[in-house]
């Protein structure tokens, strides 16, 4: 591959994105998503390239940043095997996505800024995939963030979507602070910020201290992850991100930039070896994340807001086998997740198209008639993040359970329990949607109907996908993916594992897991035909639906006092202490007014004064004292 | 021969620069006409350089009296400045009352 191509690769979203600003206002609606579109769909071939030619990772360098002492920081970037792989699914997905948004936001009046932010969002997130060093990938990682807030806020005649983008932003600070508290440790502790430069340094004396510096900055670093990905206690962002368009839901919030931060831990996979206390709360984070998140998930009536949980849910499975060591099976899981959640998140999308923005799952049903395709392809999706053989989730979570089982039996129980979870919520969300009679209005009713092919397309590649994801890291042995990997985790040793009677006794578990949470659902929402009452219920039930008053726990304890120290400062900073400043000031101006007057231009008097004054000096000295 | 110095007395002279020094003081305080306070500050300056020639008599230094010279050349110049700009004044407004020199004021 030569450099022209990749410098194509990275800043062709970023061309698409300038089109779109400068020029968008006075494009057709068409032309803009195209181009968008066209920017995206380019690097994605480009990345279909490299993928099959590439063999050694290679380096782009494209010029000097700065250097401190021995510090050195280079906008340079690396095409290896982690990151093409990452290229290849965010470019693809995002190119699908784009197709996806030309349909779906056509009728919005601000089409042309949607392609904008989505082209400027993929450039991030190339810089954050392929940045050779650690601030390249922060550059990345804060443009992402910012383009998430954009997209949130998309709709920003709305109040509530405002707040919802501000809270992701504020709350991604947070994270985003201890990401950077981490860069400075490991620069301060290995005089380099290049992934390369930290892994040597690592591997001269990284067991030898393994406590210390390594440790703190592996957990600062798992902090800004936990920002960027929603893990507890950060995650709350997520559901009400869910205010921005279904596709900058089913791009940002499902399939790439939350994984973020599970790429950043396989980043530096070899800071998080030698730092097994990290570690071991990374797994312990992560498996209470997806068990929280898939509990609330149950209960939830919103659509799109059973999918962020569920996202969130995922995330936290993730965030396991991260903590369990296990960086091929994360990586293989964020894939197939990022296929099938943005299938559903698409899907939904077409039933809220579809509906003109109706989102309460309790007002639609009986949509499998009319809407044949986003029908199948859901159920797909919705087969594949169950977790039913031979789907693509079912690969991905085995594989996760499994290296739970073998570590940790309280984990893996945990993680069973979020995965059955996971099975009754999506089921109840198909039964809900899609069987049974319709719900809506009768206007609704009449115009229920298959969205157009842009919208079918991309569902239909994507369930395609989800249907045969998991043939990339079959457990039989020879798996694709961790072969594929294997450059990137050199420094250890893998086995693979050797399947026995345990191991198809966990599998036929999970199903079995899965096809009880099926079965729950289906005898609440298929035979008893209930339907969600309103929200006035009672009990657990209730805790659920409110997300465990987190929401609120958080608004008391850190939104409350700092209102209170800001109205502190109004009340007595702002009233006393800047007031007696500017009295200061004041006096000051007051005083010179009169002053002024003193400097009248008129000469004789000027001369008088200093007659006057010399005088009165002279006498001082010579008489008075 | 007894010198004019100790005749008159040191301290005569004094007083007598001190007045021409008042003279002229008070002569540039009430005056507004241009020369004259011009004249009264050449008043003071010889004022001056009465006393610093009384005192290097006094004291038996020369030096004084060559600082005077210094002084005398130093004013003649300084009177060929200041009565060219005065001139330069009248040409332009007519009269050389410094009241009427007000355009500079801020």
């Amino acid at each position: 591959m030569n450099t022209t191509s990749l410098i194509v690769l990275l800043f062709a979203p970023l061309i698409g994105f300038l089109i779109n600003v400068f020029f968008g206002r006075k494009m057709s609606k068409n032309l803009s998503g195209v181009v968008g579109t066209a920017s995206v769909l380019l690097s994605f071939v480009i990345t279909l390239l490299l993928f099959f030619s590439v063999k050694q990772p290679i380096t782009l360098h494209l010029s000097e940043w700065f250097s401190i002492g021995k510090l050195a920081v280079n906008f340079d970037f690396v095409f290896d095997q982690l990151s093409i792989l990452w290229l290849l699914f965010v470019t693809g997905i995002g190119a699908l996505i784009h197709i996806y948004s030309i349909s779906y936001m056509h009728d919005d009046e601000n089409m042309y800024k949607f392609f904008a932010y989505l082209n400027l969002f993929i450039f991030f997130m190339i810089t954050l995939v392929a940045g050779s060093n650690l601030l390249i990938m922060f550059i990345g990682w804060e443009g992402v963030g910012l383009c998430s807030y954009l997209l949130i806020g998309f709709w920003y005649k709305n109040q509530d979507y405002n707040d919802a983008a501000k809270k992701a932003f504020i709350m991604n600070r947070i994270g985003d602070l201890g990401f950077l508290i981490g860069i400075f440790i490991l620069g301060f502790a290995t005089n380099t910020l290049e992934f390369s430069g930290i892994q040597q340094a690592i591997d001269v004396d990284g067991v030898v201290s393994t406590s210390g510096w390594y440790s703190i900055a592996a957990f600062c670093l798992f902090v800004g992850a936990c920002g960027k990905s929603a893990q507890l206690p950060l995650y709350t962002w997520l559901p009400d991100a869910m205010a921005g368009p279904t596709p900058v839901s089913a791009l940002i919030h499902a399939a790439t930039m939350v994984t973020a931060g599970i790429f950043m831990i396989t980043r530096m996979n070899f800071l998080f070896d030698i730092a097994p206390i990290v570690q071991n709360i990374i797994a312990v984070v992560g498996v209470t994340t997806a068990l929280v998140a898939a509990s609330i998930g149950l209960v939830q009536n919103d659509i799109k807001k059973v999918l962020a949980y569920s996202t969130v849910s995922q995330l936290g499975l993730m965030f396991l086998a991260l903590g369990l060591g296990a960086y091929q099976v994360a990586v293989f899981h964020v894939i197939t997740h990022a296929f099938f959640k943005a299938c559903l998140f698409l899907g939904s999308g077409s039933v809220i198209h579809t509906l003109h923005g109706e989102q309460d799952m309790r007002k639609m049903g009986g949509l499998r008639g009319s809407m044949k395709i986003t029908y199948i392809t859901f159920l797909i999706a919705t087969l594949a993040i169950a977790g039913l053989p031979p789907f693509a989730g079912f690969w991905s979570k085995d594989e996760i359970l499994l290296t739970a089982f073998n570590e940790n039996k309280v984990l893996w129980v945990l993680a069973t329990i979020a995965s059955i979870m996971t099975a009754f919520y999506m089921f109840r969300l198909l039964y809900l949607t899609f069987f049974n009679e319709f719900r809506g209005t009768e206007e609704q009713k009449k115009h229920l109907h298959e969205s157009p092919s842009l919208i079918t397309f991309p569902l239909i590649v994507l369930a395609i996908l989800s249907a045969l994801g998991g043939l990339i890291s079959l457990p039989f042995g020879n798996s694709w993916l961790n072969h594929y990997l294997t450059p990137i985790f050199a420094h250890k040793e893998h086995a693979e594992h050797h399947l026995g009677a345990t191991e198809y006794g966990l599998m036929a578990f999970a199903v079995l897991g899965a096809l009880i949470g099926i079965g729950i659902a289906y005898n609440l929402y298929m035979k008893k035909k209930e339907v969600p009452t309103s929200d006035e219920v009672q009990g657990l039930h209730k805790v659920l639906s409110n997300k465990y008053y987190i929401d609120e726990i958080y608004m008391a304890i850190i939104v409350t006092p700092i209102y209170g120290l800001a109205s502190f400062s109004k009340n007595f900073i702002e009233k006393y202490i800047s007031k007696s400043v500017f009295g200061l000031g004041n006096v000051v101006s007051v005083l010179s007014i009169q002053g002024k007057k003193v400097q009248n231009g008129n000469v004789g008097f000027y001369l008088f004064a200093f007659v006057f004054s010399i005088s009165a000096f002279l006498i001082y000295l010579f008489l008075i004292r | 021969m007894q010198s004019i110095l100790e005749q008159v007395g040191i301290g005569n002279y004094i007083i007598l620069s001190a007045l021409l020094f008042c003279i002229g003081a008070f002569g540039i305080l009430y005056r507004r006409n241009a020369i004259i306070m011009f004249m009264s500050i050449e008043i003071m300056l010889n004022a001056v350089n009465l006393l610093l020639v009384a005192f290097s008599t006094y004291h038996q230094d020369a030096s004084g009296q060559v600082f005077v010279f210094f002084t005398m050349a130093v004013a003649a110049a300084e009177v060929a400045v200041g009565l060219a700009i005065l001139v330069s004044i009248y040409r332009n407004i007519g009269n050389i009352d410094i009241d009427n020199l007000k355009n500079l004021k801020g």
